[in-house]
């Protein structure tokens, strides 16, 4: 009979295999899904590789890509830790992208780049971190259980977003597309080379990954943030105010949402734009960039870059085989799936036993 | 139902983490028997019932009854075999009434209005029985007594022919007892058989006939109840160890003109369930002194203790801390009045587990400068103080930087000690600070409750052990329906006196 | 105002109401039903998705309704067997394997439906009228002159109730979601429960998206659900995890669907759509000043039962 004994205390070294193991599960269920679909398997595996990692342009839309995903997965990371479900990073990021497309339009080119950028930046982390304190207001005053609170945030956000580009905001200079006109060009973020890759947001997603780092390792924060994911009893008796620091987790959480909708707008698109145009899923994709990476926030740098490869190996077969768009998520729900499944082997090792 | 003529446990072993539960336990039952199962807290009685019960699989040895091995792998298995078990944590759905707890299970209950059906059944063996059991009753109106008659009645129910009852009595009066024991014995008068689990020696053996002592894990011996002694039983118990016992110098006479450093006046809590756990409850400790509160368990302890540690809000009545109000504080305004709390559940409150030792060691200091630099953790400093209390409580762990939860319940009760009885807190509000530790572990936490108040700590000492409480305290009050039948000074006191208050008979209000 | 409003109104937004209740009934039925075994399944959204898509292409394919509608069942059922094998037998974090499982059954549901988009139903439920009461005025159109999936929701609705109240494994299920430790000592199953009770609920979930796709609609969109599993999480909260409150609360929101009809020409389109999530967050908002009382969620609800661990 086959059993499962407790494991007392997961190695460095388990987690990892472990989580590799699991990834491979579910590539394996994708390249199994793909069978399903009609498509060898093994090509479109080989062609999401090349379109994401093996080209150089594969490799600066991956990177492109990983942007968003860093920093949304670091707040979610941050979030998680503090057992609070924000799975409002969608919205957050839209929200982010909206404030700061009023400060683009606000400022126009009145300002020189170096301070329209740092603007637009700081009221797209006001504007996400304030979404997000909607949804913690709610959870801490009113006990609105936050994953429905945020979600609910997420699709009032998007029918939002499209009032704003269908109405006030449409751009008179866009020949009736539904966008709000061009950022003037102090708005828009610099790029490296011949990529999207707009650096500024990039850096800012690696510093927001040591800090946030150092914020859950270092710092009584983080240190109170730990003790609420872990024993929120136990927080309460040692004194913690749980109030506070979840409004806080929410407020940093959405806030790094918020920087990844700036980078959207003020670095791809220059306007803002559908909500499924300024973010394709990166608020839910980050949910698992956050678990790949165990929530450690260093971790969601390389795990944001593989989940980045993994949307642009998608757009990459969706045009080669035909695939339709659904097909990511289909992907990443089974990524996902495995992580959980993976997670069991950790604290549980398996053992056959004769009965 | 088959009857149990005997029943056999052979060479049984578990383990958890490495650490053996139970090592090689061989045990004998007969029907019309009462089997003491004796040991003190972690000797491993429970898990051997649990084995027993089909809760745990054991690693090793197998179970006979009649003579006959037999496979119990789930609860399932044992009742179809005739085991009942009546556990110490009892397994009733608060929200569920009587009826339906005992519905649940229960062979040949109709599909429909199953709970109706169980009414009847229940009325008809609590009248054979003599137990008084309101079917309609929620379980969450119930006293702790109450709720084990409702067990009892269950696994009878269930037609047990071996009911294992575990420390049945911790949760009851002395009356309640005393029924508890007359139920026992009709039950051996018709041929049943009863494991009862306890660690009180007085009544394994007025109720019991035959002894197995457990110890650590080991069956140290079986022997008959008669002409055993209680001298005998203590030091199977306890292993040959001496033990040198913490007690107190005699009642300091001038505590009572030193300031008060907890005064509680007119204080109302309410219980989870909205209702009136602590009624109108006034009394003042002195600096330096060591209050008892003793009491069946569920007369307002747990929300006493909650309400004066800021986790439970005050319904009415005043609080004060060193003359500072200190009623509507939260748990960190009172911390930083300097009360301390040893809590109940040490594992649900006091730590988290899967924070490091040393982590858990500052867990409630707050922003204290010797561990926090402004915002930021002083690492070094934290491992300094978690390895200074692992070596001054002896406690076993790899390292400071060890996952708290692999630690054993035992050393975290110390690590919570060492944290909450740093330096010279003004309250230390202890609840149950012994409860489930060795006896080694349980004095080295009495003599620190007691070298505290001589270091001029106000102590609250909340437990059920009489024995404790006595030993310990200035004063002892007895707490009985949210509030203190009597508070006496500790001289002299006559424990029968002490358990009629407990249980609660009136007697004149002593002084405050 | 009030005397403008003629019969006809009233019957077609009483109709339309009941008509945006019902999957909203379906899933908050199949949810109730899983939490009340203390596993809280947030894949709604998933299963709902996957039942929609395979209820549309099977009712083509066979040209049955009925048969697309049994394939919703299952697909919905299916996809809460992942669920319950990582909440149940994994012990996985239920959140999580929740949201997973949302993502799947979208992507499902978007790879499958891809030849189906913008093609209309061609085989649809006849309606079934009841005998003398579908005469009654207003009443009678909008309540007994119906497909027969909603007379199969309200009946499972009373069912579902009865059910959780007066029988046996209505019992059962409730003590393994408030205290799992008790029914596993009282000899049940409770991993079995547990799985039963998220399968039958995914069951529910993906007639509820066979609902959307087969009449409500009725055809096949990507992300037709439109957050209605979400929706019906809160629903579920808000219900208090009661069937007939369940009941009132579908027909509350499909009320606010509705009113998108009634008020488009005064407000912003894109205003009404976020009624419901609006409404939503509110419910849950003046829900929580009664929870203090008797709503309160199962005891064991996300809590993975480890028998035989300390």
């Amino acid at each position: 009979m086959l059993e499962f004994i407790p494991r007392p205390a997961p190695s460095a070294a388990a987690r990892v295999r472990t989580t590799l193991g699991a990834l491979l599960a579910g590539l394996g269920l994708a390249a199994l899904a793909f069978l399903f679909m009609g498509v060898d398997p093994v090509k479109a595996l080989a062609s999401i590789l090349a379109g994401s990692f093996l080209s150089p342009y594969g490799l600066g839309e991956t990177v492109t890509k990983a942007i968003p995903l860093i920093l949304a997965g670091i707040g979610l990371s941050l979030a998680f830790t503090g057992r609070l479900w924000n799975i409002g990073a969608e919205g957050q990021l839209l929200a982010g992208a909206t404030a700061a497309t009023a400060a683009a339009l606000l400022i126009k080119d009145s300002l020189p780049s170096f301070l329209t950028i740092p603007l637009l930046f700081a009221a797209g982390g006001v504007g996400g971190a304030a979404l997000a304190l909607l949804a913690g207001w709610l959870k801490t005053r009113w006990r609105v259980n936050e994953v429905i609170a945020t979600l609910m945030l997420n699709y009032i956000c998007a029918e939002f977003v499209q009032y704003l580009i269908y109405g006030p905001w449409k751009g008179p200079t866009q020949s009736g597309f539904p966008y709000t006109d061009n950022f003037a060009a102090s708005a828009v973020l610099p790029v490296l080379g011949a990529t999207r890759i707009h650096w500024p947001t990039l850096l800012l997603a690696l510093a927001a990954a040591v800090g946030a780092w150092v914020l859950l390792n270092r710092t009584r924060f983080g240190f109170e943030l730990r003790a609420m994911g872990g024993n929120p009893d136990a927080a309460a008796y040692a004194g913690m105010d749980s109030s506070r620091t979840t409004l806080v987790v929410l407020a940093l959480s959405g806030g790094l949402a918020g920087l990844a909708g700036v980078g959207e707008v003020a670095g791809i698109h220059q306007h803002l734009t559908y909500p499924w145009a300024v973010s394709s899923g990166y608020g839910y994709a980050a949910i698992i960039v956050a678990w790949v990476a165990a929530l450690n926030p260093l971790l969601a740098v390389p795990s944001g870059l593989f989940l980045g490869g993994i949307m642009v190996g998608g757009d990459a077969i969706q045009i080669s085989m035909g695939l339709p768009a659904a097909a990511i998520s289909l992907f990443n729900g089974l990524l996902l799936l495995s992580l959980m499944a993976g997670e069991f082997f950790l604290t549980y090792r398996p053992r056959w036993r004769r009965a | 139902m088959p009857r149990i003529e005997s029943l056999e446990l052979r060479g049984i072993s578990k383990e958890f983490n490495g650490v053996f539960a139970n090592e090689d336990i061989s045990l004998m039952v007969r029907s019309g028997s009462v089997l003491a199962l004796l040991g003190e807290n972690g000797a491993g009685k429970t898990t051997l019932m649990n084995i027993l019960y089909g809760l745990y699989a054991p690693d090793q040895g197998e179970i006979l009854i009649n003579g006959r091995p037999v496979r119990v792998t789930g609860p399932a298995d044992a009742i179809r075999l005739g085991i009942g078990m009546v556990h110490q944590h009892f397994m009733l759905v608060p929200r569920h009434t009587v009826a339906e707890n005992a519905a649940l299970g229960l062979e040949g209950a109709p599909f429909l209005r199953p709970a109706a059906w169980a009414a009847g059944r229940i009325r008809e063996f609590s009248d054979r029985y003599g137990m008084a059991v309101r079917p309609e009753a929620p379980v969450w109106q119930l006293s702790a007594g109450e709720q084990q008659k409702v067990e009892i009645v269950k696994a009878l129910l269930k037609g047990a022919e071996l009911l294992i009852l575990d420390e049945p009595t911790s949760v009851l009066t002395d009356d309640e007892a005393s029924e508890l024991f007359a139920v026992i014995r009709r039950m051996t008068g018709e041929g049943k058989s009863v494991i009862f689990i306890s660690h009180k020696l007085d009544e394994v053996l007025a109720v019991s006939s035959s002894v197995a002592v457990l110890r650590k894990g080991r069956l140290a011996a079986t022997l008959p109840s008669k002409g055993a002694s209680k001298a005998e039983l203590a030091r199977l118990m306890t292993g040959q160890r001496e033990i040198t016992a913490a007690s107190r110098p005699p009642a300091s006479s001038h505590a009572a003109s030193r300031p008060a450093a907890l005064e509680v006046s007119s204080l109302s809590v309410r219980s989870d369930l909205g209702l009136p756990a602590v009624r109108s409850l006034s009394f003042s400790l002195a600096a330096g002194e060591i209050i008892g509160v003793a009491g069946v368990s569920g007369n307002g302890q747990r929300e006493l203790a909650e309400a004066l540690t800021g986790l439970r809000p005050v319904e009415a009545g005043t609080v004060t801390v060193a003359g500072a109000p200190a009623a509507r504080l939260s748990p960190r305004g009172l911390r930083d009045l300097g009360v301390r709390h040893i809590p109940e559940e040490r594992v649900r409150l006091g730590v988290v587990s899967a924070m490091s030792v040393a982590d858990n060691s500052v867990l409630s200091c707050g922003g204290d400068p010797r561990f926090f630099r402004g915002w930021f953790l002083d690492g070094a400093a934290i491992r300094r103080h978690a390895e200074e209390i692992i070596d001054c409580y002896g406690i076993k762990t790899p390292s400071a930087d060890s996952r708290t939860g692999n630690l054993s319940g035992g050393n975290i009760q110390k690590l919570i000690l060492g944290r909450e009885t740093e330096g010279t807190p003004s309250v230390i509000i202890a609840s149950h600070p012994t409860y489930g530790l060795d006896i080694g572990a349980a004095e080295f936490v009495r003599s620190r409750l007691i070298a505290k108040a001589a270091e001029g700590s106000a102590v609250l000492l909340i437990s059920e052990e009489l024995e404790e409480v006595l030993r310990l305290s200035d004063r002892v009050a007895v707490m009985y329906e949210g509030s203190f039948a009597a508070v006496l000074a500790n001289e002299g006191l006559d424990r029968a006196r002490l358990m009629l208050l407990m249980a609660g008979s009136k007697e004149a209000p002593g002084r405050a | 105002m009030e005397k403008s409003v003629s019969p006809d109104l009233l019957t077609d937004t009483l109709t339309r109401t009941l008509a945006a209740g019902t999957p909203l009934l379906l899933g908050t039925l199949g949810e109730i039903c899983a939490e009340r075994g203390g596993v809280i399944n947030l894949g709604v959204e998933g299963m709902m998705a996957a039942g929609a898509v395979a209820g549309f292409g099977t009712a083509m394919a066979t040209g049955s309704p009925w048969a697309g509608l049994a394939a919703a069942i299952a697909a919905g059922a299916g996809l809460a067997l992942v669920h319950a094998c990582l909440s149940v037998t994994l012990k996985a974090n239920q959140i999580v394997s929740g949201i997973a499982l949302t993502m799947l059954g979208l992507g499902l549901s978007g790879v499958w439906g891809k030849p189906f988009v913008g093609t209309p139903l061609s085989a649809r439920f006849t309606s079934v009228e009841i005998p003398l009461l579908s005469d009654l005025p207003v009443l009678g159109p909008a309540l007994f002159q119906r497909d027969p999936v909603f007379y199969l929701t309200v009946a499972l609705a009373a069912g579902l109730a009865f059910f959780l109240r007066s029988t046996r494994w209505g019992l059962i299920l409730s003590t393994v979601g408030e205290n799992p430790l008790a029914a596993d000592s009282a000899g049940i199953p409770v991993s079995l429960v547990r799985y039963s009770a998220v399968v039958f609920g995914g069951a529910l979930a993906g007639m509820a998206g066979g609902y959307l796709s087969l009449v409500y609609v009725p055809s096949w969109i990507e992300g037709m659900t439109a957050g209605r599993g979400w929706i019906i999480i809160g629903l579920t909260i808000f219900a208090g995890w009661e069937p007939w409150k369940a009941v009132l609360g579908s027909l509350l929101f499909g009320g606010i669907d509705v009113t998108q009809y009634l008020f488009q020409a005064a407000v912003p389109p894109n205003f009404l759509k976020s009624l419901p999530y609006a409404a939503t967050l509110l419910a849950l908002m003046t829900g929580s000043k009664n929870a203090s009382g008797t709503a309160a969620p199962p005891a064991a609800l996300a809590v993975p039962y480890r028998p035989g661990e300390r």
